[in-house]
């Protein structure tokens, strides 16, 4: 399982609502189910992710997250989470928004643009970085909006959304760094927001 | 028909009949004493009998919903793209019960049937009937067949109705529920159109207020019209565009020339009209259509989808197609909004389609991609 995924369990408490927004295949829905017997939807609308998510016997719904989340009452999930997905939307401060609206509280994960390998390719070469976490070059990219955590922070504030928590997890390099310097060495943060 | 029927077919099947003398209490206050309902079966009920699925019809379909009646027909039945050996709904795991609903007129008791107590057809005085109605002889079908509990229910259009009033009337008998292509209930445009369709069959001077088998005739015309009317709204503007654009069946529009034309999409227009009208009765037709429009799953929760979810205990599979605009994904989107609402267990898929409200009845590999990996999940 993906490293960000595996320290969101922390965060979830047992028995509580869950709203996985870009839920992919459905693997942490289904971990969270397993582990800490949340009852869970997960909005996805990839065909295929669907598909699998069918396979694991997930609620699945086919919704796009640009639309909005209009059609959930206020407040009517514990936590509302989406994983590695802020960078694909169109309006990712609206959906910041809806998320907190539905959920009494959040966890959002992304990748950081920040990180001193996407510098070092931009400022070095003048291209676009292209990395293992990023994996897309810029014309055929899901990853519209781009931050880097210094960005997010700042959006939290001037949106008064109270992190409760935030973790910068790497895959493997500078594990050490990241704690010292997230914002250089840090791969993927974990927020665990609330209004 | 081939001369080899389809590995995938379930093959040559005889519809059945079961004769109720229980009176069946209606919705609208009346009874029908005693009544026959024609069903089909495929697959092997298990011994357990919990791999039993219902397939509910929907305006026009009725029993036949898979394989052949015999070698020398043209067609299998109206859902074989989906019912079969190693299809969607697999009869190699499922034992399905496809019926004719009541007040229909393939077999089941309906208005073209003879009144035991006048001698002659029910026409008008048939009874109308409501979805419940149809839902609760289908309780009645289960309980003789011996099925307590039915792995699902599942049902496209009008059938999704049934599906879903049968997870709020018998929540206890439903462990899954597919509503496909369907809502919780018609919108006004809809019934429009279902009261266009019914003006065309009531104006037709053969109708004779219904009596028409007793003057032996049959508003064949209205009834052809209605399903012109009807079959429009089942296509997408896409669909008729590509299949018959403005192609002329006949004449020309060449100067000097006086010849009547006739676009393609006319020609097939009363092709199926016609085709519709021999097969189909005209007290039926309205009774359905009413049925249809009177159909609102809510009204008795307050009007509220949410608190009538909150009776159901299945699980739903919900799909919808995007060029449907007499059921078009928003309205599916309600019943998994109220569902999600009523915290229960919901998965919807919104299929890409070009062919309206048509496409539940056709292959597509992702509608049956969805639809057959939901069921694979069910336990029997």
């Amino acid at each position: 399982m993906r490293i960000d995924l595996n320290e969101i369990q922390h965060w979830i408490k047992e028995r509580s609502r869950i709203l996985d927004l870009g839920c992919g295949d459905g693997t942490l829905l289904k971990f969270l189910i397993d582990n800490k017997s949340v009852e869970g939807y997960g909005l996805e609308i990839d065909a295929e992710q669907i598909n699998l998510c069918i396979d694991k016997g997930l609620n699945v719904v086919e919704q796009n997250l640009d639309r909005g989340l209009g059609n959930f009452a206020d407040n009517s999930f514990d936590t509302v989470l989406m994983t590695q997905a802020l960078q694909t939307l169109h309006f990712p401060h609206k959906v910041l928004d809806e998320m907190l609206r539905v959920g009494k509280e959040c966890i959002v994960t992304f990748p950081n643009f920040g990180h001193w390998k996407a510098r070092y390719q931009l400022a070095t070469f003048g291209r676009m970085p292209v990395s293992d976490l990023l994996p897309y070059e810029w014309y055929n990219t899901p990853n519209i909006h781009f931050c880097t955590f210094k960005d997010f922070e700042v959006l939290c504030r001037e949106k008064n959304i109270k992190v409760i928590n935030r973790q910068v997890v790497n895959e493997e390099s500078g594990k050490l760094l990241k704690d010292v310097l997230p914002n250089l060495f840090g791969e993927t943060a974990i927020y665990h927001l609330s209004k | 028909m081939p001369n080899e029927l389809p590995a995938n077919s379930v093959g040559l099947v005889t519809p059945q009949t079961l004769h109720f003398s229980d009176p069946l209490l209606l919705a609208c206050g009346r009874s029908l004493n005693d009544y026959q309902l024609v069903y089909e079966t495929y697959g092997q009920l298990n011994t357990n009998k919990s791999n039993a699925i219902l397939i509910c019809h929907a305006l026009s379909g009725h029993h036949h919903a898979a394989g052949y009646h015999s070698m020398e027909d043209k067609r299998p039945g109206w859902w074989d793209a989906y019912i079969g050996p190693n299809k969607p709904i697999d009869t190699n795991k499922f034992f399905v019960v496809s019926l004719n609903n009541i007040g229909g007129c393939h077999g089941s008791t309906g208005p073209s049937s003879i009144n035991p107590e006048t001698g002659k057809p029910w026409g008008p005085d048939f009874p109308k009937l409501r979805v419940r109605d149809w839902v609760h002889s289908q309780l009645r079908l289960a309980d003789k067949l011996g099925i307590k509990v039915w792995a699902a229910v599942i049902g496209g259009s009008l059938g999704g109705m049934q599906a879903m009033r049968w997870a709020l009337e018998y929540p206890s008998r439903v462990r899954h529920c597919a509503a496909i292509a369907s809502a919780l209930n018609l919108s006004a445009q809809n019934i429009a159109f279902n009261e266009t369709a019914r003006q065309a069959i009531i104006s037709d001077p053969n109708f004779c207020d219904g009596r028409y088998l007793e003057q032996n005739t049959v508003p064949r015309h209205g009834l052809g019209v209605a399903r012109m009317i009807g079959h429009i709204t089942y296509l997408s503007d896409h669909d008729m565009g590509e299949k018959f654009g403005r192609d002329l069946r006949s004449g020309s529009f060449d100067l000097g020339t006086d010849e009547e034309v006739e676009f393609q999409i006319e020609s097939y227009l009363r092709y199926q009209g016609g085709n519709f009208a021999k097969s189909f009765d005209a007290n039926s037709y309205l009774l359905i259509t009413k049925a249809l429009d009177y159909f609102d799953l809510a009204r008795e929760y307050g009007n509220d989808p949410i608190e009538a979810f909150k009776h159901a205990q299945a699980k739903f599979l919900v799909i919808s197609f995007s060029t449907d605009w007499r059921f078009a994904p928003e309205r599916s989107r309600e019943i998994v909004d109220a569902l999600i609402g009523a915290n229960k267990s919901v998965t919807y898929a919104e299929i890409e389609s070009k062919s309206g409200h048509d496409a539940f009845l056709l292959p597509d590999e992702r509608y049956q991609q969805v639809f057959g990996r939901y069921l694979a999940g069910i336990e029997t």
